[in-house]
């Protein structure tokens, strides 16, 4: 039997499955119909059963997410849903609008029952031109078909290039009009979100797993993962390997199952060291390649599951250089508000940049660790946090790499034949 | 007919994309997209009529378009091209393709062709890990690429024929053009191109496969 539960993406290979036509002959719109019907605690009830918990990364519990809202309180309510994918590695949301935009919508619609709003938002990353032709598209094929429109609304909002919408809170304030800057919590946004409105945020994933949860019910969902991680997820592969794509597994598979099924690390070579759930999360190592990839199994072993999206590397790649590159994404994303972040990701860019030349020093090792220490946890948002991840742990599992950047008085690697091209660059 | 003449902004449309919003200052960033659109880039007057619509100062409007990377305070080229030197596709050849395009168009990350046509950037990660290593021009997906496709790519870009997207739509947009997607239009090319590629595709075919 397979080891793969495909549920989102079951009809992707169809030609045209992101149309109206295409969702509907699979049963589409069925659930929010079930849905509308019944009483709204019952919706929420039945989410928080199924044990879906977030799947933008940090894995907060759906339902009780909804739950939070208060009830009768004769406030505007409002679901956001986070479409902002841009964690390094990430990359599941939008193969999943590109291929079917219509199970979101649809899952905006029983989310907004449920936590009594009349009003959804898609908070799309600008980058990708075609996934908002097609969410767009959908978007306006659901209001012809009369599924939105008659209580509930859902508005497309473009982004325009900045990595730190993706945190709820900077999202917020985006989709308000303004810089996209982290808030201060609490208030939380289930209080004060959106206009200052009790407001849900949730991912893409989250929202878009909810119909078939309505549709066969919390046990079925209960059914698959393990103790305290429900459900099925996509898993993102990438990098040097065979054959890279999305994966959807019931939680708990691990890298070893996945890579057998993606024909393995890249011929001729072997796995050097890997991210869990994208670039945020402390690197793994072959080490780890049978942590069972849940909630539980990947903090357990000193990471996080993050977004799933499993970076691979090989023994050609040089892992100072990949953890500068990330670092020098953090600088560049980092908001500016919170000093911590702002200051402290530029200082580690500037040692990292003198490491990955040979021009540091053994010293240099420890003042990034201290670097680390002081941004941990000192500003509004875990942007800074995310940054000190590949840090961290690329000091904890390859010290001798970095030092022989230093003895060597420069990188010992060949970037050469880390391409997926090597041996053809030369001309 | 300057570029930079406001008339060209068209009223109806910018209060449509107002109208979408509870509150009208939630549209400063389609309507920044839709300066785009006409401009090819915000231009001062785009920021003075965006503000005058919503009623709020024109430094309000500048600090929106100075903080996100996609909105351009100079021209762009008519195709803008992205080469992703995120990690993971600089390490699988993305920075081997950068390298060699700002050589091959004698230009240097953000800039221009002096034929207006082309410009270059390096981008930050795409959402499209399993296709590295990923070039985008006007943000449609060009996957899987090589130095000799993106190569091909910025060429016919320049002769006024670049090739398709590769999960896009059958033709690629012009900067122009794709800002107005981008700021909410419609351009009723939707239902154009691949519902997924291949690794999009992948897991789904093995599990048929019973594996």
């Amino acid at each position: 039997m397979s080891k793969l539960t495909p549920v989102l993406s079951a009809h992707w290979d169809e030609k045209d499955s992101f149309t109206i036509e295409a969702y509907t002959r699979h049963g589409g719109y069925q659930a929010a119909k079930k849905a509308l019907a019944m009483d709204p605690d019952a919706v929420i009830q039945m989410v928080k059963d199924s044990g879906l918990r977030g799947r933008g990364g940090a894995g907060f519990p759906t339902g009780m997410k909804w739950g939070f809202i208060p009830q009768g309180d004769d406030k505007d309510h409002y679901l956001v849903v986070n479409a902002d994918e841009s964690e390094p590695g990430t990359c599941k949301d939008t193969p999943l609008l590109m291929a079917n935009p219509h199970v979101l919508i649809e899952g905006c619609i029983i989310a907004c029952h449920a936590i009594r709003a009349k009003r959804a938002f898609i908070y799309i990353r600008g980058e990708v031109t075609h996934v908002v032709r097609r969410v767009n598209a959908a978007i306006a094929d659901a209001y012809k078909a009369g599924h939105l429109g008659d209580g509930i609304d859902v508005t497309l909002h473009i982004g325009a290039g900045a990595y730190i919408c993706g945190e709820e809170t900077a999202l917020l304030d985006s989709l308000e009009g303004f810089r996209g800057q982290p808030r201060l919590r609490p208030p939380f946004p289930a209080i004060a979100g959106l206009y200052a409105r009790p407001t849900v945020v949730n991912n893409v994933e989250s929202i878009s797993s909810v119909p078939a949860i309505i549709t066969n019910g919390a046990e079925w969902y209960q059914s698959m993962g393990t103790e305290k991680s429900k459900g099925a997820t996509l898993y993102s592969l990438s990098g040097h390997v065979n054959n890279p794509g999305q994966f959807e597994a019931p939680l708990g598979i691990t890298l070893r199952e996945i890579l057998e099924l993606a024909g393995g690390v890249r011929n001729g070579h072997k796995l050097k060291f890997w991210t869990p759930g994208g670039s945020s999360t402390p690197l793994f190592t072959d080490a780890h390649l049978d942590i069972a990839l849940d909630y539980e199994g990947v903090s357990a072993a000193g990471s996080m599951l993050g977004t799933k999206a499993l970076q691979i590397f090989d023994e050609t790649t040089c892992v100072v250089r990949a953890v500068l590159r990330w670092t020098e994404f953090y600088k560049h994303e980092s908001c500016g508000k919170c000093t911590p972040c702002r200051e402290g990701t530029w200082w580690l860019v500037q040692i990292l940049r003198d490491l990955e030349n040979g021009t540091g020093t053994e010293a240099d090792l420890d003042k990034l660790l201290d670097l680390c220490d002081n941004i941990m946890g000192r500003s509004f948002c875990a942007l800074g946090d995310g940054a000190t991840s590949p840090i961290t742990s690329s000091i904890k599992y390859f010290r001798d790499e970095y030092i022989a950047h230093l003895t060597q008085g420069g990188c010992p690697f060949d970037p050469v034949k880390s391409t997926i091209f090597a041996g053809a660059v030369a001309q | 007919m300057s570029l930079n003449n406001p008339s060209n902004l068209n009223d109806d449309v910018m209060q449509s994309i107002i109208k979408r919003y509870p509150r009208s200052r939630s549209a400063i960033m389609p309507l920044l997209h839709y300066v785009q659109s006409i401009s090819g880039y915000v231009t001062n007057e785009g920021i003075e009529k965006i503000a005058k619509l919503l009623d709020i100062e024109t430094a309000e409007v500048s600090a929106v378009a100075t903080f996100y990377t996609q909105y351009k305070r100079k021209p762009v080229g008519e195709y803008h091209v992205g080469v992703c030197t995120n990690t993971l596709c600089a390490v699988m050849g993305g920075d081997a393709i950068f390298a060699a395009l700002k050589e091959h168009l004698e230009i240097e990350n953000d800039g221009v062709t002096a034929d207006g046509k082309v410009s270059l950037e390096h981008i930050e990660c795409n959402a499209a890990c399993d296709y590295a290593p990923v070039v985008m021009a006007n943000w449609e997906f060009y996957d899987n690429q090589t130095i000799e496709s993106a190569k091909s790519l910025v060429d016919g870009a320049r002769a006024g024929n670049p090739p398709a997207p590769t999960r896009g739509p059958n033709r690629l947009v012009t900067y122009k053009e794709a800002s107005a997607v981008l700021a909410g239009l419609d351009d009723g090319m939707a239902r154009e191109g691949l519902q997924a590629g291949a690794p999009t595709l992948l897991g789904l075919k093995l599990s048929k496969e019973g594996k």
